[in-house]
């Protein structure tokens, strides 16, 4: 199995390194001391198991994982005790190891870790990832006082929640539709847009610039909500 | 009694790789003085909750040490930080002043 480590101390990485050499099941492809950096390499790498620090400045586990389309398997690695029932909540994580971490221990994590990717190949469906192609189709239809006006989809840079009506920017023009957010969201394609707050959905090849918790996008300030954030994030091409 | 340090945890995870060994040692002995600086300036400065976070990272080098009892202080002093509470303040210098007495004759 390919793995990485994600820890903010050295020490920590160092010892889960050591660890990992004696397990010739596990090859270390990659250790970082902060997430946007694993989220970097993760955008261009496949792996197979994360041995993931919670308790990070800035980016928690927690977020980092959130970020991950199609999270790995993750053992969290913790001096912390008080997470362990925020972790059952993530249907990728198949340990939680508190430091120190012993030997003994981490052999049982490792094991885990291969019974989870057992059954992780054995479920899947071949197939299943062509079921949204129809989503990359350039034009979206809405009703508007009864007729049904196109609207070209890369056009759009900004959509926004305004009680049961959205309204939807574009370059061009500017509709108000009786629809929500989440219906919208379904017919646009994933690669472009991005819900970055409850109220907003944002085309992301349109933004100027991000500056703290807000986007400028056209000449529209957008804010970003905290737990969206990390998503925005793993989008940008950051240098 | 004091509580001793030792390098069993350390000797535990090497299985006699005397490098692996020092490399560890001697990335605890460059960052265990910045972090218990920046533990007492956040302390100084009434900054309870950072020095909270100090807490949490120097009790990963406690354990490393070996030093089971100051770890589980170090537990409860890390919730009582997060709640404004310094209280044992003097109590964890002394686990400090302790450890940094054995990382420097290592």
């Amino acid at each position: 199995m390919k793995c990485l480590v994600i820890d903010d101390e050295a020490t920590a990485r160092m010892i889960i390194s050591q660890l990992i050499d004696t397990h010739k099941e596990l090859q270390l492809v990659g250790d970082f001391s902060n997430a946007l950096q694993a989220i970097k390499y993760l955008n261009q790498h496949e792996v197979d198991l994360i041995f993931l620090d919670i308790h990070m400045p800035e980016f928690t586990g927690f977020d980092f994982i959130q970020t991950l389309k199609n999270p790995p398997n993750v053992i969290l690695t913790t001096s912390d005790r008080s997470f362990a029932i925020e972790a059952f909540e993530y249907d990728c994580i198949v340990d939680y190891m508190v430091k120190p971490i012993t030997p003994e221990r981490f052999k049982k994590a490792v094991q885990k870790a291969e019974n989870a990717k057992l059954s992780k190949v054995s479920a899947e469906v071949p197939g299943e990832k062509n079921s949204d192609i129809n989503k990359t189709e350039n034009d979206l239809y809405v009703n508007i006082d009864r007729r049904l006006i196109k609207i070209d989809i890369p056009s759009i840079y900004l959509i926004e929640a305004k009680g049961d009506y959205i309204q939807i920017k574009t370059f061009e023009k500017n509709y108000t539709v009786h629809s929500t957010l989440k219906k919208i969201e379904n017919k646009l394609p994933d690669d472009l847009f991005l819900k970055i707050h409850r109220s907003y959905v944002i085309n992301t090849k349109h933004i100027i610039d991000i500056e703290d918790n807000s986007v400028l996008i056209e000449k529209d300030v957008v804010p970003v909500s905290r737990s969206n954030r990390p998503e925005l994030m793993k989008r940008l091409n950051l240098l | 009694m004091k509580e001793q340090p030792n390098l069993n945890y350390l000797h535990q995870l090497s299985g006699g790789d005397k490098e692996f060994e020092n490399k560890l040692l001697a990335v605890v002995k460059k960052e265990f003085p910045e972090e218990e600086a920046v533990y007492h300036e956040n302390i100084k400065q009434d900054n309870f909750v950072e020095a909270a976070s100090n807490v949490h990272k120097l009790k990963h080098k406690i354990s490393i040490l070996g030093l089971e009892e100051s770890y589980r202080f170090a537990e409860i002093y890390e919730e009582e930080l997060r709640e404004n509470d310094p209280g044992k303040h003097q109590r964890f210098t002394e686990i400090l002043q302790n450890m940094r007495d054995f990382i420097t004759k290592s």
